[in-house]
């Protein structure tokens, strides 16, 4: 089942114009993932979806984005609450520089998801076991969250991100600044995630690409080459450029 | 003081008495108050030396030049150094210069209606410019759309901060006494005007101190669904802090030492008595230091050279105070 229908997505940075026509349908529950040389419109593709692109000033976005039939490319949408609903993990960790608990209780404060001390405590130890670090950081909560280590800060961010129980999650190449073991992790993390949320990941590592998704759109020159089941990318692609870069010949 | 020299005729007299200060009435009716059995009694009692007496006895007269030229006769001279040979002259701690207001005599005038004048002064400078700078440097950070007109007013910002104070004087005696009638030579005009020029200087630290903050920390809030105002005082303006609380503080040091503003708007008064409010008339310590170094007498020179001791080491305790504000609570970014 679509969960959100992206359909002729421009933009432009100003008068360059960096993404083309980009139509693609995310399947609920999945992971979809974009792929592609760097430069070629996939951060820009996903900042769509929560409309992050909203910061950069000169950024214009044309085109119909749905999310289950909500149009997210309007100026009417509460972008509060779309991004409450789709949550975003960034290629370097970012974790506020306050406590551990603070970090992932942030969320749920300011959308006054939690009634009582109790319930908020449950959110933050739900949202920890989720992203498995519970058991690493349940004696320190209340220790700064910038003095993790890497793959510890991205876990947080992603129970950070979690917290408020988001529909889809976005990630932004999130083990790139991450050792394999760190890695290796985060891509279990994904797996079990997708049981109950829609996630799109930008990653630059096809292996990555290959293990977590299920499908896989591949990116050149801000247009979208090739976007089908990560299977037939991988093994067998209609096209010759997707072929030229799954085998690294070019990128 | 005439038990010195019984017997001596009027003139003497009076020459005797210039030796102390003209405070000795009420220090021997201090003295006859906390102890009235001394009524009728001869004890001995502690006066303050009159300026004069003081420089003779620190050396810094010269006793060979003829009597006309000194302002110490020989007459005083001989009582001076027979006081002396007894052990009756005393040094002690000045506590008075701390305690008393200015006064027209070297010996007894001190720094307390100055130092109050400038205690207001930059408490009133500091409340009303610190919150008009952070807003400001928040809404033109974080909130401003960046076009040709906040361009504009960023340029005038960076201006303002290369103004000459006295060109703020002289808009403190314009605007703030001849339009709004406030009460001149008070530390509320001169806070006022003293903050015109703290400002920029705020402005410009508060809005270094949020660029300084890293793009990711305002992507995580807004990623999370925190609105911008949230983003803003949630997240960047409490990390921006340590970077604009140590530029107030040295905007505010520099305040502490101007001088020109505060002659214009009538700051440079003489005032004797300890001001309670900021609207009494006041002082402040630049200024003093300023009237004192244009009085005549030998003793006013001590009392400036003390007068800039206190005001160097107001503004080192400052400037250290920015040090450790910054180096303390500033986050290291990674």
């Amino acid at each position: 089942m679509s969960k959100i229908k992206a359909e002729n997505v421009n933009v432009y940075y100003g008068s360059k114009q960096a993404l083309f026509d980009v139509s693609i349908d995310i399947a609920e529950k999945e992971v979809t993932a974009l792929i592609g040389p760097s430069g070629c419109g996939k951060s820009t593709f996903l900042r769509c979806l929560n409309r992050m692109n909203d910061v950069i000033e000169i950024c214009r976005v044309e085109g119909s984005i749905k999310m289950d039939n909500l149009e997210l490319n309007s100026r009417k949408l509460d972008v509060v609450r779309l991004r409450e609903n789709v949550g975003m993990v960034f290629q370097k960790p970012n974790p506020f520089p306050k406590t551990i608990y603070e970090n992932v209780a942030y969320g749920p404060t300011i959308h006054g998801i939690a009634q009582s001390k109790e319930e908020m405590d449950q959110i933050v130890e739900t949202s920890l076991k989720k992203a498995a670090l519970w058991n690493e950081v349940k004696d320190r909560l209340d220790e700064i969250g910038t003095g993790l280590s890497g793959g510890q800060q991205q876990r947080l961010c992603i129970a950070r991100a979690i917290s408020v129980s988001p529909e889809v999650i976005l990630m932004d190449e999130p083990c790139s600044a991450l050792d394999p073991i760190a890695t290796a992790q985060i891509e279990e993390l994904i797996d079990d995630l997708k049981k109950e949320v829609t996630i799109v990941i930008v990653t630059h590592s096809m292996s990555q690409a290959a293990r977590v998704s299920q499908k896989t759109g591949f990116f050149h020159l801000g247009k979208l080459i090739e976007f089908g089941p990560t299977d037939k990318i991988f093994k067998n692609p209609d096209n010759q450029q997707t072929q030229d870069y799954i085998t690294g010949r070019f990128g | 003081m005439t038990s010195l020299d019984p017997g001596l005729p009027e003139e003497e007299d009076r020459q005797l008495i210039q030796m102390v200060s003209y405070k000795y009435e009420a220090e021997v009716k201090d003295l006859l108050l906390k102890n009235p059995d001394y009524l009728g009694k001869i004890v001995p009692i502690k006066l303050t030396a009159s300026d004069d007496v003081d420089q003779v006895h620190k050396g810094n007269y010269p006793r060979d030049i003829p009597e006309e030229n000194r302002r110490v006769n020989d007459y005083q001279l001989q009582i001076y150094d027979m006081l002396n040979e007894r052990g009756d002259i005393l040094s002690e701690f000045n506590i008075s210069f701390f305690t008393s207001p200015d006064s027209r005599e070297a010996e007894l005038a001190g720094i307390a209606s100055s130092f109050m004048g400038t205690v207001f002064s930059i408490l009133v400078c500091l409340a009303f410019s610190f919150p008009v700078a952070v807003l400001a440097a928040i809404y033109l950070e974080e909130f401003a759309p960046k076009n040709k007109f906040t361009d504009f007013i960023e340029v005038n910002i960076n201006n303002l901060a290369a103004v000459p104070s006295i060109v703020f004087g002289l808009l403190g005696l314009g605007v703030l006494l001849a339009v709004f009638n406030l009460p001149r030579s008070t530390p509320l005009v001169g806070g006022i005007t003293l903050s015109l020029m703290t400002l920029p200087t705020i402005i410009i630290a508060a809005r270094a101190s949020l660029k300084a903050v890293p793009p990711s920390i305002r992507e995580a809030a807004l990623a999370i669904g925190a609105s911008n105002m949230q983003t803003t005082m949630h997240h960047t303006v409490p990390l921006s802090m340590p970077g604009t609380l140590s530029g107030t503080i040295i905007g505010l040091a520099q305040a502490l030492g101007e001088t020109a503003p505060l002659i214009l708007i009538g700051m440079v008064a003489f005032v004797n008595t300890i001001p309670g409010t900021p609207v009494d008339p006041a002082a402040s310590l630049p200024v003093q230091i300023y009237i004192w170094s244009e009085s005549a007498e030998r003793g006013f020179v001590e009392k400036v050279s003390a007068c800039i001791m206190v005001l160097l080491a107001f503004l080192i305790l400052m400037n250290l105070a920015a040090q450790i504000v910054r180096h303390k609570f500033e986050k290291k970014w990674s």
